[in-house]
């Protein structure tokens, strides 16, 4: 056993080291080059610097969202023998960031694993498993209920499950990003670098491709689509966790039990977001299917496609228990519903979602780190 | 026989680079129909100018990634000096004034600016930045006149034109006969063609072929066989056949496309010695920028074209950071056993230099007091001793950027032969820069003299073809 195990870890170093090793090289090409400064900060990070390591390769790898607008511009991409595939050598390395810092340390391997197909099976057979145990109660079907959710699932069952992988998903984030955040410090953030960097993280600013025009998607030619769909997405996604929280203080402050009134708070949250959650995860999926192979690391894909797929069937659940919560068939959509919300919550610190967090620090990063002078002193080139 | 009555191409445009481009956009916006043959397949395609970065353009005021203003004269003050008058001042100014207003028109057609890249602040003025480079710029091109409904055929090197009379008639490439109204030549020059190097080149004293031990910095694909063709067959020719702008690169350099980033740009900080371990120019002339081009052409003179940059600890993060790490040692010695120098003429060298620095106040930003005393060939800027471990070195070679030798045109871009004006044919790009710039080299021209002469070339020829240009005009 232990041999194997052994094997198995070096050969993720080895890994780790290759992806890490690409990004160094390729970044020297391009710092000896800057033809693409104007794309975004990688390059504006990578002129502050001579050399690459790990943490530093990390580091740049989560300021680049593998856009592809250096790929195309890039005058050493294959098949001239430098090979500069900058999106791609910067994607194996977030994927390397995600494992190597994840907490626990041997759930890092989940990254490699979180393919599309697992996650579905996983929300299926959650959705299954809640349907059977209401089956086997006999009150998987019922007399329309008027949305009395608490009926099929006690409210505090469902805290019970929910709020505990809730939490365990924020502190495995939190200690990756915390550990991200050691790997190359760039010092204390002033208030003046979070306000950008939170302008930055919100507006989705380096997805404008530096000129406003957006993100390359299949070839050369520059869109706004994948901005705007993450911005559904995103923005969708918080508007379901605000609707959620509204609904958390109505329950304990007020004593308000759910279901609530179409035109209440937290189902008109619910809806707008759950919308957002339909609409931009779909648009993703497309991006993302037509995408110029060189963009990505092939390895990424399952992870990518996995989230938007949860996302959206978590959407799609949660609007069909909205839309038919007062018929007979309530209690199975239910079942279904929390199914995938488990799933997701589940997945959620080993997928793609961990790229949101360490995205947003690299950002604090580079915001923190551009306010203060450069240690190199490049005379008249 | 009429070339009109054989053909629905109005405009045939040979090449696929940055003035063909401009060529075949402008003749199609005058509503020409216009075919472009590539050399290169489509993975290459673009010449020489994906390798660019920047064009040279003179502005009155401040614009958006330009600062301060640089005044036409100032600009033609500066092509002066550089070619050392080898060049034509009607033509040069009419380059010049277009690069005022070229901007728009590349904006429109897709290309993006971007403010000069750190490291570059002495081009902020005098040089627009294409947001990602020549190859963004050559992207966005292909994309308009795709758009704009140019047919373009990749892989289609041309082989010969058939001229009758000074009046082109059609051109072709491998079997194939592509025939068209007008013409506008835009292939380039002949940098990538190594016999042909080599011929320019000749032999040295030490019977060495110096241009057998040179890189080719950008496209494979300019071989100069439509120029060649062209000067045959009678076209006027202009520029230095025996001369190239050439630039010291790192020896390790691919032969071809090594572009922009194979520059070593620490040779004003430290000191350069050939295979013998012998210093053989002031590394401290000037600012680097504006004796980086003549580097190539002194490496190239050297025994087996190869020199040595050397410097110590004190130089490093202070020159743009090389592609290829340099040899490194943590003694004289040691670097010299590595770089395969003889050690003790290279020791010689090193110590002999090391005792003539007289340093005051080094500062890399000015022409600043460290020099050395009593030494020869002296270093006149920025002379500091080589001993603060680990040393570095790096070992370079020529690097062709392109070369001089181009055919004659006027200011409707048409090729002449015998002194008069072809009515249909046409030149724009490298292939005729040497009109303008017919020695020496300022940064960004080359393209400034392909953007403004592909336009002036495209406009010509689609007049042409609706039968409305009048040579002689
Ligand atoms: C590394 C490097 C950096 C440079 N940087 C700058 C810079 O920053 N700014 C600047 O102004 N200039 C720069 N230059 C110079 C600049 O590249 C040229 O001045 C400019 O690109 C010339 O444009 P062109 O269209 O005439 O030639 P090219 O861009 O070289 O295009 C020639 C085209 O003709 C095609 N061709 C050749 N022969 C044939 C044939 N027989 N049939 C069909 N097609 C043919 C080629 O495939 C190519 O597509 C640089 C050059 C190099 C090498
Ligand atoms: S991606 Fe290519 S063009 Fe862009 S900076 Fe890097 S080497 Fe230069
Ligand atoms: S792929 Fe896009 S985000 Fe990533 S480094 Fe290149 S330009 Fe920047």
């Amino acid at each position: 056993m232990r041999p194997l195990e052994q094997l198995a870890r070096d050969a993720e170093a080895l890994a780790a080291g290759d992806a890490v090793g690409e990004v160094a090289r390729q970044m020297q090409i391009c710092n000896a080059c800057r033809y693409c400064e104007g794309f975004c900060a990688v390059f504006q990070a990578m002129t502050r610097r001579l050399a690459f390591p790990a943490g530093d390769a990390h580091y740049l790898a989560n300021l680049c969202h593998s856009c592809g607008a250096c790929l195309h511009a890039c005058q050493y991409a294959p098949p001239h023998e430098f090979a500069v595939d900058v999106p791609r050598a910067m994607a194996r390395v977030r994927l390397r960031t995600y494992a190597d810092y994840a907490w626990p340390r041997a759930f890092g391997v989940f990254y490699e694993r979180s393919g599309l197909a697992a996650s579905l099976a996983l929300a299926f057979g959650l959705a299954l498993f809640l349907v059977i145990a209401l089956a086997m109660h006999g009150r998987l079907w019922h007399e329309p209920a008027a949305g009395a959710f608490y009926a099929v699932f006690p409210h505090n069952l469902m805290v019970g499950l929910f709020a505990p992988v809730f939490l365990f998903a924020c502190a495995a984030l939190g200690v990756g990003v915390a550990r991200f955040w050691r790997g190359q410090s760039p010092g204390a953030a002033t208030g003046e670098a979070m306000r950008e960097a939170a302008g930055n993280a919100l507006s989705l600013r380096y997805l404008d491709g530096g000129h406003g025009e957006g993100c390359n998607d299949e070839d050369d030619r520059f869109t706004l689509r994948r901005r705007r769909f993450h911005h559904f997405t995103f923005y969708g996604f918080l508007l379901c966790f605000a609707a959620t929280s509204v609904a958390t203080v109505y329950h304990y402050a007020f004593g308000w039990q759910a279901p609530y009134a179409l035109t209440s708070l937290p189902v008109l949250l619910g809806t707008a977001g759950g919308i957002g959650l339909l609409i931009g995860p779909a648009g993703l999926w497309r991006l993302h299917a037509r995408r110029h192979p060189l963009h990505d690391d092939p390895a990424h894909k399952g992870m990518d496609r996995a989230l938007v797929a949860l996302l959206f069937f978590t959407s799609a659940t949660g609007l069909a228990l909205l839309a038919w919560r007062e018929t007979g068939a309530m209690a199975l959509l239910l079942a279904v519903h929390l199914g995938f919300v488990m799933a997701l919550f589940l997945t959620l610190p080993y997928g793609k979602f961990a790229h949101g967090v360490y995205r947003a620090a690299a950002l604090l990063k580079w915001s923190i780190e551009r306010r203060q002078p450069s240690r190199l002193q490049l005379g008249p080139e | 026989m009429s070339p009109s009555s054989a053909t629905d191409t109005d405009v045939l445009v040979i090449g696929g680079g940055n003035a063909a481009l401009c060529a075949a956009l402008t003749a199609r916006e005058a509503g020409a129909s216009v075919l472009m043959l590539e050399s290169a397949p489509r993975d290459w395609r673009g010449g020489n100018s994906v390798h660019t970065r920047n064009l040279r353009c003179m502005h009155d005021a401040p614009q958006d990634v330009l600062t301060d203003a640089y005044p036409e004269e100032e600009f033609w003050q500066d092509l002066l000096k550089v070619t050392g008058g080898q060049t034509d001042e009607a033509l040069a100014r009419l380059v010049i004034r277009s690069s005022s207003t070229c901007r728009e028109w590349m904006k429109r057609h897709g290309v993006r600016f971007q403010p000069s890249l750190s490291g570059t602040l002495h081009l902020s003025r005098t040089n627009a930045f294409f947001m990602g480079g020549g190859k963004a710029l050559v992207n966005a091109y292909y994309r308009s006149a795709e758009s704009a409904g140019v047919a373009i055929r990749y892989a289609t090197p041309v082989d010969a034109l058939e001229i009758a009379d000074g009046a082109f008639v059609a051109a072709r490439a491998g079997g194939e006969r592509f025939a068209a109204r007008t013409c506008v030549v835009a292939s380039g020059g002949f940098e990538s063609n190594r016999e042909w190097l080599r011929e320019a080149w000749g032999r040295n004293e030490r019977g060495e072929w110096p241009a057998d031990n040179f890189v080719v910095r950008g496209t494979r694909y300019n071989m100069g066989v439509v120029l060649r063709d062209l000067i045959a067959k009678g076209a006027d020719a202009v520029g230095d056949p025996t001369q190239s702008h050439c630039v010291a690169v790192d020896a390790r350099a691919p032969l071809y496309d090594g572009g922009i980033c194979t520059r070593v740009d620490c040779v004003s900080l430290g000191v350069m010695v050939n295979r013998d371990g012998e210093r053989f120019y002031d590394e401290g002339e000037d600012f680097w920028p504006k004796r980086y081009a003549i580097w190539g052409r002194l490496v190239a003179m050297q025994p087996d074209q190869i020199g040595h940059a050397i410097i110590d600890a004190k130089a490093i993060g202070r020159f743009m950071p090389p592609v290829f790490p340099g040899e490194q040692a943590a003694t004289l010695q040691e670097l010299a056993r590595k770089l395969r120098l003889p050690e003790a003429a290279f020791m010689k060298t090193i110590s002999e230099y090391n005792a003539a620095c007289r340093v005051g106040t080094f500062d890399h930003a000015v022409l600043d007091d460290c020099r050395t005393e009593g030494l020869a060939p002296p270093k006149t800027h920025w002379a500091r001793p080589i001993e603060t471990p680990p040393f570095s070195g790096y070992a370079l070679k020529p690097g062709i950027t392109f070369t001089y030798l181009g055919v004659k045109v006027d200011r409707h871009a048409a090729v002449r032969f015998a002194g008069r004006p072809s009515g249909n044919l046409f030149a724009a790009g490298e292939v005729m820069a040497g009109n303008v710039l017919g020695k020496g080299y300022t940064a960004g021209v080359g393209m400034t003299i392909g953007t403004a002469f592909g336009r002036i070339a495209g406009a010509s020829a689609a007049q042409a073809a609706h039968g409305a240009f009048d040579a002689a005009a």
